[in-house]
C-alpha cells in the first residue's frame, strides 16, 4: 500500500463499503470482487440498482463484468497505460477539477506533461483498449458528482504495483474524485486482517500507527512505553528474510499464522531457505507445508475460540468473542508469545485482550479512542483518535491530506518483467476462486467448501483447447521458467486467446511453483499476475 | 442442552461481515449472520455460511510439536516453549538481535499481532517483522 500512502499519506481504504451503493460512477479495475470479496460485489449491484455505471476493467472477464456498463481487457500489465491514457483524455476534454488540483494537490504540471504522451492511438496500441471505451471511462468518471475507484491484488501484485496504485491516485485527485461521500481510491484487501496486521506494526520499518522505526522520537516513545531499548534501523522484509537464511545471517524464522512454503512465489527457493533456519518455529491452527519442515509446531487458537479485533478493508475494527473452548490444548496466539516473552527474559503480563487493546489504544493515535467497551456492536472506524470521537468514514475531507498536499506521480508504463516468447508463448495469471481463501489451510478442511471445487483447474480459452486437441476435464502440463504442474482443463471464455489462469489455493497443483517472483522494487510483492507459461497436454 | 449465539468477525476475507457463531453444548453447529452490521446487512457469502466448519475440524493441530530425531513428536508446552525461549537466547547471544525474524500475520488479530511484534522489537531487538500481506 506504498502507492497510496506516498499521494495521500494514508494507504487505507479512502472510503467505507456502504458509501459505495452510493457512487454515481464506480470504476472496478484489477479486481474480481465477486470471488474475493463477495460482499463488496454485493454494494456493487446495489449502486448499479441505484442507477450508477459501473465500468470493469480487467484482462479476465470476470463475473462482474456481466452485469457492468462497460467491460474492457487490457493487455496484462498495461495497467498504467490505461490508467495515463484516460488521464490523457480527461485533459485534452477539459473535464478535470481545476479548483481541486490548485487547492489541494502538488506535482500536477509534470504529471500533465507525461501523460500528453499517452494518446487515444498508442493507449489502445499498448492495452488493446478502443478510443471509444477510453472516452466513456474518462467521461464517465470525470462527470459523475461521485466517482469512486475499487481495486485489489490484479493491480498490486506486479512489478510495477506501487506505480499502479500511484496512477489511480493521479485519477482521482486529477477530478477531484476523493475527500468526498462515495468517492475515493478503495484497495479491496485481501486477507481478513491485513489492515490489522499493517496497523499494529507487522512491517519492518514502523511501529503501530505507521510511526517509522528510524525516527528518533518515535523510537524515544516506543522505548519508554515498552521499557526496552529499540534498534534503531528498519528490519527485513520478507524476500530479504530468505535470501538471510540462505546466506547464514538469518539463523531463526518464527512464523505465526501463515504457511510461505504455499504462499510465496518460488517455492523451491523458499523450501531450499527454510532448512537452512537454526530454528523454524511454526504457530497455527492447521498443519501445512511449512509447518512440517519445521522444529517446533506450535498449535494456535482460532478466531472462534478467542477474544480479539479484527481490522477490516475499510479500516473498521470490529470484536470477535469467544464461542468455544479451544481444540486440545490450544492456546490464543498473544498467550503464546506472552509465554515466550516471559521465558526468554522480556516480562510480559496481559491477563486478556481487552488489555493489549488499552496499550494499542496508548501507543498508535488512530487507536486512540478504541476501547472494547466502544466496539461493541458495529465497531470503529479509525483514525478514532480519542474517547469521544465517533470513528472516520472517509479520509481526507474536504481534499485536507493526511500528507498535506495530495501528490500527483509522473508515471510511465513499464514492461512486465517476464514477456511470452517463442519457448513460453502463453500469458500465465493467477487468482482466486470463489470459494476458497489464499493458500486454503483453513477452507479445504471445510467439508461443504471442499466438495464445491474439489481440486485445482487451469482455464484456457477454446481457442488454446482445439489447437492442442484437449477437451474439458483432461490434463494439462503448464511449464514455466522455474516449475511444472499438472492442471485439469477448464475450456472457457473467461479467458482469452494466448491467456491461461490457475487459482493458488491448490497444494497439488500449485500455482506458485509456476510464477515469477521478480520484485516490485518498492513494496517487494512477487510478480503473481503475470508471467510467461508453456502449455502441453499431459502425457 | 446448552444453546448459545455469541458475535463474531469473518476470518475469510477483507470484508470483515459480522455474524452469530452458534453452539450447542460447546460444539459449534452454524452461522447466523448479523442483520445490524453495516458491512453485511444480515447477509453472508457462501464462504461465510460455512465459517464454523473448520475450526473443530480433527485435523486441528491440538498439541505442541518438538523435532526429536528427525521427527516431530508430542511434548508438554513447557518443554516446548523452553526449547524455543532458550535457543532464541542462544542465537541472539552468539549473532545478534538481526539474526532473528519473525512473520506476524493477516489472520491472526490486532492484539495477537501487537504482542508478537512488541515480542520482536522489545524483547528480541530486531525490527525484522513482516507478514505475507502482499501475497
Ligand atoms: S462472509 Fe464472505 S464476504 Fe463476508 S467476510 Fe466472509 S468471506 Fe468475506
Amino acid at each position: 500500500m506504498a502507492g497510496l500512502a506516498a499521494a495521500f499519506g494514508s494507504g487505507a481504504m479512502t472510503n467505507s463499503i456502504e458509501e459505495l451503493a452510493g457512487a454515481d460512477t464506480i470504476f472496478v479495475i484489477g479486481s474480481n470482487t465477486t470471488a474475493a470479496h463477495p460482499l463488496v460485489a454485493d454494494r456493487l449491484y446495489r449502486a448499479k440498482k441505484n442507477g450508477a455505471t459501473i465500468i470493469v476493467a480487467d484482462p479476465r472477464k470476470i463475473q462482474l463484468a456481466l452485469t457492468a456498463d462497460l467491460y474492457v481487457s487490457q493487455a496484462l500489465g498495461s495497467d498504467a497505460a490505461l490508467i495515463n491514457g484516460i488521464a490523457h483524455i480527461i485533459i485534452k476534454e477539459g473535464w478535470q477539477n481545476q479548483q481541486f488540483i490548485d487547492d489541494n494537490t502538488e506535482g500536477y504540471e509534470d504529471f500533465k506533461a507525461l501523460v500528453e504522451g499517452y494518446t487515444p492511438e498508442r493507449t489502445t496500441e499498448l492495452t488493446g483498449v478502443s478510443k471509444q471505451d477510453l472516452y466513456f471511462i474518462a467521461e464517465k468518471y470525470a462527470k459523475a458528482p461521485a466517482g469512486s475507484i475499487v481495486y485489489c491484488m490484479g493491480i498490486t501484485q506486479h512489478t510495477s504495483g506501487v506505480d499502479n496504485v500511484k496512477s489511480l491516485a493521479n485519477l482521482a485527485m486529477l477530478t477531484g474524485q476523493i475527500g468526498r461521500e462515495s468517492t475515493g481510491v478503495n484497495p479491496l484487501r485481501g486477507q481478513n486482517n491485513v489492515q490489522g496486521a499493517c496497523d499494529m506494526g507487522g512491517l519492518p520499518d514502523v511501529y503501530p500507527g505507521y510511526q517509522k522505526v528510524d525516527v528518533p522520537d518515535n523510537q524515544a516513545k516506543f522505548a519508554k512505553a515498552w521499557n526496552a531499548e529499540l534498534s534503531p534501523k528498519a528490519g527485513l522484509k520478507i524476500p530479504d528474510m530468505l535470501t538471510g537464511l540462505n546466506d547464514g545471517s538469518v539463523k531463526v524464522l518464527f512464523v505465526v499464522g501463515e504457511n510461505p512454503m504455499m504462499s510465496d512465489p518460488d517455492q523451491h527457493h523458499v523450501e531450499l531457505a527454510l532448512k537452512k533456519a537454526e530454528l523454524l518455529v511454526v504457530q497455527d491452527i492447521f498443519d501445512h507445508q511449512t509447518a512440517q519442515l519445521a522444529h517446533v509446531v506450535l498449535p494456535g487458537a482460532s478466531y472462534a475460540e478467542k477474544d480479539g479485533t479484527f481490522s477490516n478493508t475499510e479500516r473498521r475494527v470490529q470484536r470477535l468473542h469467544k464461542a468455544v473452548e479451544p481444540v486440545g490444548d490450544s492456546k490464543a496466539d498473544w498467550e503464546i508469545t506472552q509465554e515466550i516473552s516471559n521465558r526468554f527474559g522480556y516480562p510480559m503480563n496481559y491477563a486478556s485482550p481487552a488489555e493489549i487493546m488499552d496499550e494499542i489504544a496508548q501507543v498508535t493515535p488512530q487507536y486512540g479512542g478504541i476501547n472494547y467497551e466502544r466496539l461493541e456492536g458495529e465497531g470503529l472506524l479509525w483514525p478514532c483518535p480519542n474517547q469521544d470521537h465517533p470513528g472516520t468514514k472517509f479520509l481526507h475531507a474536504g481534499g485536507k491530506f493526511a500528507r498535506g498536499k495530495g501528490l500527483f506521480h509522473a508515471i510511465e508504463w513499464r514492461a512486465p518483467a517476464e514477456v511470452v516468447d517463442e519457448e513460453y508463448p502463453l500469458w500465465l495469471t493467477t487468482g482466486r476462486a470463489h470459494v476458497h481463501y489464499h493458500t486454503g489451510t483453513m477452507t479445504r478442511n471445510s467439508p461443504s467448501l471442499h466438495a464445491l471445487m474439489p481440486e485445482g483447474f487451469a482455464e484456457i480459452n477454446p481457442v488454446e483447447a482445439d489447437r492442442l486437441g484437449v477437451s474439458e476435464g483432461e490434463m494439462l502440463q503448464l511449464t514455466t521458467r522455474r516449475g511444472t504442474i499438472q492442471a485439469k482443463a477448464m475450456i472457457t471464455e473467461r479467458v482469452r486467446p494466448g491467456m491461461v489462469f490457475v487459482p493458488f489455493h491448490f497444494m497439488e497443483a500449485c500455482a506458485n511453483v509456476l510464477t515469477n517472483p521478480a520484485l516490485d522494487p518498492v513494496c517487494k510483492i512477487p510478480e503473481f499476475k503475470v508471467c510467461a507459461v508453456k502449455l502441453d497436454k499431459a502425457a | 442442552m446448552d444453546y448459545k449465539s455469541t458475535l463474531s468477525v469473518c476470518p475469510y476475507c477483507g470484508c470483515g461481515c459480522s455474524f452469530y457463531l452458534e453452539t450447542i453444548d460447546g460444539k459449534l453447529v452454524g452461522t447466523k449472520p448479523s442483520a445490524t452490521s453495516p458491512v453485511n446487512n444480515g447477509k453472508l457469502c457462501v464462504k461465510g455460511w460455512k465459517v464454523h466448519e473448520f475450526v473443530q475440524s480433527p485435523r486441528r493441530l491440538t498439541n505442541p510439536l518438538l523435532r526429536k530425531n528427525g521427527e516431530l513428536v508430542e511434548v508438554s508446552w513447557d518443554e516446548a516453549l523452553d526449547y524455543v525461549a532458550d535457543k532464541l537466547k542462544k542465537i541472539k547471544a552468539e549473532h545478534g538481535p538481526d539474526s532473528i525474524a519473525f512473520l506476524a500475520s493477516a489472520k491472526i488479530t490486532n492484539e495477537d499481532n501487537y504482542v508478537l511484534q512488541k515480542f520482536a522489537r522489545a524483547g528480541v531487538g530486531t525490527n525484522n517483522v513482516d507478514h505475507c500481506a502482499r501475497l
